[in-house]
C-alpha cells in the first residue's frame, strides 16, 4: 500500500485526475458551441446548410478519435506549425498539447452533441407544433414557447451520455503527452510492473467517481423533467 | 430536397422563399470561402500539402499492398474477432443480469457497470501489461491488448442492449411461454432471447461501428492497425496530411456503410412490425445508455 501511495505522489496522480476534469469540462463546452451550431444548421429550412450539417455529422462520427487527435497533433500543428499557444512561453509545448487535444475532442464530440439535439427536437410531436399555430401563434412565439422546451427536456439523456463518453474518451489525448490519467497509468505501470492491478483498479475507479455520478444525475434529470405522452 | 422536418417551419411563402435564397447564397460563400482558406493553407509553399509528390504514392499498388491493406486488414481482424467474442459475451452476461438468481445477477450487474464506466483504452492498457507482464506472451501482446480492451467494453454494452431488448418486449411472451410448461430457462432461451436480438440488431451493427473505431485506440499500444500502416508509409514521403485524409475516408466508408446497413435493418424489422429499439443515428458511444434512456420517455 505504501509502494502504491509513493507511486501516486511521484506521478502526480491527483494532477492528472485534475487534467482529465479540466479537459472534459472545456472539451464539453466547446462540443456544445459547435454541436448546436451543427444542429441548427441541421434542422434549419435551408438546404445547405442542412447538406453542411449532415456532412459534418457523418464525416466526423464515422471518423475514429485517435486519427482526428492525430490530425490535430501532428498534422495541423507540428506539419503546418499552427500554434494555439505562445511559442515563448516555457509551458509551450504542453500548453499546444492541451489545447488542440480539446479542439480534437470538441470537434469529435460535438457531431454527437448534434445529434443528440435533433433527436431532442425529434422526440417533439408534430401535433405540438401545429397545435400551437392553431392558437395563433406565430413563429417565433411557437418555437420559444411550445416546441423549444420539449425539445430540450428530449436532450438531456443523450447530452449526458456524450458527456460519459466525453470523459471516457479524453484518454485518447495522452497520445499526444497530454498528461491525464491513462497518461501516467502507463508511466506508473512500466515502472512499477508488479503493481499491475492495483494501478488499474485506482485508475478504474477515478472514472467509476467521476461517470456514474454525472450519468446518474443526468438519468434522474431527464426522468425528473421527462414530457409526459 | 424537401425539409425532414416540418415541425419547426410553416410551408415557405413567398417572402420566407426570398429570405431561404438570401441564407443560401451567404451560406454557400462563406463555405466556399472556409475551403478555400483551407485550400490556400495547404498549398501554401511552406505546407504544399497538395503537390503531387505527396498525391502519388496514392497511385502505387505498393502503398496499398505494403501498408494500408496490411494495416486495414488487421484492423478488420481485431474488430471482427472482438465483435464476435463480444456478443457471445454480451449474450451470457445479459442472461446472468436477467437471471432469476439474485447472486448471479448481482455479479453481472456489476461487471457491466463496471467495465461500462471505464475508458477503452484504460482497459487495453491493462490487457497489453497483462499480457506482457504476468501471461509472458512471447509475441501478439499489442493484439491480446486490443481485442481483450474492446471484448470487456463492448461485451457490458451489448449485456445492455440485450437487457433492453427483453424488457422491452411484452410480458405476456414470457408468461405463455411458462404457461405452455417451458421453465424459465427455456422460456429466456427459446422465446425471448430469439426476439430481443432480433430487435436489436440495428443497433449491434452499429456497435460495430464503435468497435471498428476502437481498433484504432490499438495504435497506442503498438497494434499494427490501419493508423499505424498508414503512419509508417507517411514517413517515406513526408505525406503525412494526405494520408490522414486517405485514411479518415477509409474509415467513414466502411462506417457510413454500415450505419447504412443498421438503418436498413431497422426500417425492415419495422415493416414487420417489431419494435426496433433506438434508429441507429440516435445511438452514441453508448448504446445501451441511449436505449435505457429512450425507454424512460
Amino acid at each position: 500500500m505504501g509502494e502504491l501511495t509513493d507511486l501516486i505522489t511521484r506521478y502526480h496522480v491527483l494532477l492528472a485526475f485534475w487534467m482529465t476534469v479540466k479537459l472534459t469540462v472545456v472539451s464539453a463546452l466547446g462540443a456544445l458551441i459547435i454541436g448546436t451550431i451543427v444542429a441548427v444548421c441541421r434542422v434549419s429550412p435551408v438546404g445547405v446548410l442542412r447538406w453542411f450539417g449532415a456532412a459534418y455529422v457523418n464525416v466526423i462520427r464515422n471518423t475514429p478519435l485517435t486519427l482526428i487527435v492525430f490530425f490535430f497533433a501532428f498534422g495541423v500543428l507540428n506539419t503546418l506549425s499552427i500554434s494555439l499557444a505562445d511559442p515563448h512561453s516555457p509551458t509551450s509545448i504542453a500548453d499546444n498539447n492541451f489545447r488542440w487535444g480539446v479542439v480534437a475532442l470538441s470537434v469529435y464530440h460535438a457531431s454527437f452533441v448534434a445529434e443528440s439535439l435533433r433527436s431532442g427536437v425529434n422526440t417533439v410531436p408534430l401535433g405540438q407544433a401545429e397545435a400551437a399555430r392553431a392558437i395563433g401563434l406565430s413563429f417565433v412565439p411557437s418555437l420559444t414557447e411550445v416546441i423549444l422546451p420539449q425539445a430540450f427536456r428530449g436532450a438531456i439523456a443523450p447530452l449526458g451520455n456524450t458527456l460519459v463518453a466525453l470523459t471516457k474518451n479524453s484518454t485518447v489525448v495522452s497520445t499526444i503527452g497530454v498528461a491525464e490519467i491513462s497518461y501516467q497509468m502507463k508511466n506508473m505501470i512500466e515502472f512499477s510492473p508488479h503493481l499491475l492491478y492495483a494501478i488499474f483498479l485506482l485508475v478504474a475507479i477515478c472514472f467509476v467517481v467521476l461517470t456514474l455520478p454525472v450519468g446518474a444525475f443526468f438519468t434522474y434529470l431527464s426522468r425528473r423533467v421527462a414530457v409526459q405522452r | 430536397m424537401s425539409a425532414p422536418t416540418t415541425l419547426l417551419f410553416d410551408e415557405p411563402g413567398p417572402k420566407a422563399r426570398a429570405r431561404h435564397l438570401i441564407v443560401t447564397v451567404v451560406a454557400v460563400v462563406v463555405l466556399l470561402v472556409l475551403l478555400g482558406l483551407v485550400i490556400k493553407g495547404l498549398a501554401n509553399p511552406r505546407n504544399s500539402q497538395l503537390t503531387a509528390a505527396k498525391w502519388s504514392p496514392f497511385l502505387q499498388g505498393s502503398t496499398w499492398a505494403d501498408y494500408l491493406l496490411p494495416g486495414l486488414l488487421s484492423t478488420l481482424k481485431a474488430a471482427g474477432l472482438s465483435i464476435v467474442l463480444s456478443v457471445v459475451g454480451g449474450v451470457l452476461l445479459g442472461i446472468g443480469r436477467l437471471s432469476t438468481n439474485r447472486v448471479l445477477s448481482a455479479i453481472c450487474g456489476v461487471f457491466v457497470e463496471f467495465f461500462r464506466s471505464v475508458p477503452v483504452l484504460v482497459m487495453m492498457l491493462f490487457a497489453y501489461y497483462f499480457a506482457l507482464y504476468v501471461l509472458h506472451l512471447a509475441d501478439n501482446q499489442p493484439f491480446f491488448g486490443v481485442v481483450v480492451g474492446l471484448v470487456f467494453y463492448n461485451s457490458s454494452v451489448i449485456a445492455e442492449l440485450i437487457r433492453s431488448g427483453v424488457g422491452s418486449l411484452p410480458g405476456g411472451q414470457r408468461e405463455a411461454g411458462l404457461a405452455i410448461g417451458l421453465s424459465e430457462g427455456q422460456a429466456m432461451w427459446l422465446i425471448l432471447l430469439p426476439q430481443a436480438i432480433t430487435a436489436m440488431l440495428p443497433s449491434l451493427v452499429s456497435q460495430l461501428v464503435v468497435v471498428l473505431k476502437d481498433t484504432a485506440l490499438g495504435y497506442i499500444i503498438g497494434y499494427y492497425d490501419l493508423v499505424r500502416g498508414g503512419q509508417t508509409f507517411s514517413t517515406n514521403y513526408g505525406n503525412l496530411i494526405p494520408t490522414m485524409l486517405v485514411m479518415a475516408a477509409m474509415f467513414i466508408v466502411i462506417n457510413y456503410t454500415l450505419s447504412r446497413v443498421a438503418q436498413a435493418l431497422e426500417r425492415s424489422l419495422q415493416r414487420r412490425g417489431r419494435a426496433g429499439g433506438l434508429p441507429a443515428d440516435q445511438l452514441i458511444d453508448n448504446p445501451a445508455d441511449a436505449a435505457k434512456s429512450a425507454a424512460s420517455y
